[in-house]
């Protein structure tokens, strides 16, 4: 490196306009890079901002450009006690919590299998659970419709599990299959030698060191299914039974507009889930592309 | 990503040793002994795979099956099976081929929402991705305030999308939404964001392309980070300026995590419901309807709900996308792309 940096600095070189080592840059460029992020950084960052500040604004001044101008919690305090906000937010922990820890449960198993063993029957399975990750709400949507509705679970919490592990098991067992496939097949070796069985192996010396693997999952089909719209606002109706994507809908809609509702509701519902957010996103690109590309 | 098939071969040699006895067990003799054979081999790798394929089986499976089923018949609000207070009424629609089909393929509709919809794809998508690659090269480097830039910008993904859907609709709001505020400031008449078809188009692909780029980032940064120094450090020595070693060395280097990640967001936009029903509902008119949407308004917006046109609208859908994949492997596979 050091070598390099001496060749590439020297004066006189015969080319025209110096070649910069990497990592370094002139003022301007330093300068250049530096604006275009700041830029780049203030879009992403200024719409959940403005959120956050007129969440803070009492109603009537919703759409005030000030940013602080009679800050009050009022919104919070009506959102919380005066609408059925508490319940959905129950609502989507009961059924988003149940769908994520059903589907990973019931994946974790198939992941396993899939990226130790050959067995006839293995490549339709990812074939099918990769194309059932891409089938569009519009397929599933009518015929699970009926389907809950000849079942009497419509409105039911429990109707909208069911069709949300259509969406969480075939993408957690991908997202599983690409983390086995990073524990080393010795540790499997070396207890089929101490004499257990494959489920024994699997039950008691994978799974544990799979914890990790299995948190990012299940992290990531419960913000999948926390932001699901499609189905929940298909599938419940009654305003105590809805979730939170349906139920924010009913704050801003073709009667009414309770901009300073939404706001604080919204608040609430996005700082949790982006502080966990924060802590998981470094393994969730990592699993989604290594199942992607391991086939 | 290509790094890791070094790492998979060895896996596979090992997968076979798992098996060894299995597998050498003299030669096959007739069917049934090879059935058991295969049974009491792999018995244990299809107990475990068999909870996921019965799940899938009845509650992707079934409805399949039944709305393809459905799309064949006149199916809709008014005659499918329903109860009424204490009375039960059967369903009384019937088949009728695939006159649904015809219908669909013959109505300037489709392809209305079909051209929408890859416009919508594509451009999303490229922007998503040239943005999240260019931004990636510059977090890429060593920087002053490296982390703040990246959580500032990975911000958009780690909010609720349907959060930051109403969020975009507050600041385009049209009479009193800050976007406008500001343009009134400058002197600029206010713009109708949602309410025009173009820029009701405009500004639904502006909101998608704001929430894609993070998930772009933060994989371009992981498919920079593979790529190994020495590439770089060769090319300088052999005198590649900056163009040059993005172009020959950064992006075949990035040509397998790319790939993966267009594939995928491809198909995440393609079928991307919330932006477009919390945004715009599919409006003005139905100018920003994409497919799932409409399909979506032909069962449960309007009246009476036409459950065999939406079933058939699915199908159509799902053939389209799956060709899509197909097409898109193959090309991958033809430039040496393994997987």
């Amino acid at each position: 490196m050091t070598a390099m940096k001496t060749t590439s600095a020297t004066p006189g070189a015969p080319r025209k306009g110096r070649i910069r080592p990497r990592g370094e840059r002139g003022p301007l460029a330093s300068v250049a890079l530096h604006v275009t992020l700041l830029i780049a950084s203030a879009v992403a960052v200024l719409p959940p901002l403005w959120l956050l500040v007129t969440s803070f604004k009492p109603k009537s001044e919703a759409f005030s450009t000030a940013l602080v101008k009679d800050f009050t919690f009022g919104n919070y305090d009506h959102v919380l006690n005066d609408t059925e906000f508490l319940s959905w937010v129950g609502n989507s922990l009961f059924v988003v919590g149940l769908t994520t820890v059903i589907g990973v449960f019931i994946s974790a198993t198939t992941g396993y299998a899939v990226s130790r063993f050959k067995f006839p029957g293995m490549r339709p399975l990812m074939w099918l659970l990769l194309i059932t990750q891409m089938f569009p709400v519009a397929v599933l949507i009518v015929p699970l419709y009926n389907l809950l509705a000849s079942m009497e679970l419509l409105n039911q919490p429990m109707g909208l599990v069911l069709t949300y592990l259509t969406i969480a098991v075939p993408f957690s067992a991908w997202m599983m299959k690409g983390y086995f496939d990073t524990i080393p097949v010795e540790i499997d070796e070396a207890g089929r030698v101490d004499g257990l069985n494959p489920f024994g192996t699997f039950w008691r010396l994978i799974m544990p060191l799979a914890k990790p693997g299995l948190a990012v999952t299940g992290f990531y089909s419960f913000i999948t299914g926390w932001a699901e719209v499609a189905y929940a606002s298909a599938f419940m109706t009654g305003e105590e039974n809805l979730t939170l994507a349906g139920g924010l809908q009913t704050f801003v809609n073709q009667y009414t507009s309770d901009w300073g509702s939404l706001t604080a509701a919204a608040v609430i519902v996005a700082v949790p889930a982006a502080v966990i957010f924060g802590f998981v996103q470094r393994h969730l690109v990592s699993g989604l592309t290594a199942g992607a590309t391991k086939s | 990503m290509a790094v890791d098939s070094g790492h998979s071969v060895t896996e596979a040699v090992d997968a076979r040793r798992v098996h060894g006895p299995g597998r050498r067990n003299g030669k096959p003799s007739g069917n049934s002994g090879r059935l058991r054979r295969a049974l009491s081999t792999h018995w244990y790798a299809w107990a475990m795979v068999a909870p996921v394929v019965a799940v899938i089986g009845v509650i992707v499976g079934y409805p399949l099956l039944r709305g393809v089923y459905l799309s064949t018949t006149d199916a809709n609000e008014a005659n499918v099976e329903r109860t009424i207070g204490v009375n039960h009424i059967p369903a009384t629609y019937e088949s009728v081929g695939l006159d649904n089909y015809t219908a669909i393929l013959d109505d300037g509709v489709f392809w209305d929402r079909l051209s929408w919809t890859v416009i919508w794809t594509v451009s999303c998508v490229a922007l998503s991705f040239v943005f999240g690659l260019a931004l990636a090269n510059m977090l890429n480097r060593k920087l002053k305030g490296r982390s703040f830039y990246r959580m500032a910008l990975i911000l958009p993904w780690a909010v609720p999308a349907f959060v930051s859907v109403f969020t975009w609709r507050l600041l385009f709001n049209e009479k009193s939404g800050i976007l406008n505020k500001i343009l009134a400031g400058g002197g600029i008449d206010a713009i109708p964001w949602l309410n025009d078809p173009t820029w009701a188009k405009l500004s639904v692909i502006a909101v998608n392309v704001w929430l894609g780029v993070p998930f772009m980032l933060v994989a371009m940064l992981g498919g920079l980070q593979s790529i190994p120094g020495e590439l770089y450090e060769a090319a300088e020595m052999d005198g590649a300026n900056a163009w040059q070693r993005f172009r020959h060395i950064t992006l075949p280097g990035l040509r397998s995590v790319s790939s993966t990640v267009i594939l995928i967001s491809a198909i995440w936009t393609f079928n991307m419901f919330p932006v477009i029903f919390l945004l715009t509902r599919g409006g003005p008119g139905d100018a920003t309807e994409i497919l799932v949407t409409y399909a979506y308004r032909l069962s449960f917006v309007v009246s009476p709900r036409d459950f065999a046109g939406s079933a058939a609208w699915g199908v159509l859908i799902l053939l389209l996308l799956s060709l899509f994949a197909v097409v898109y492997r193959r090309a991958l596979r033809k430039q040496g792309e393994v997987w």
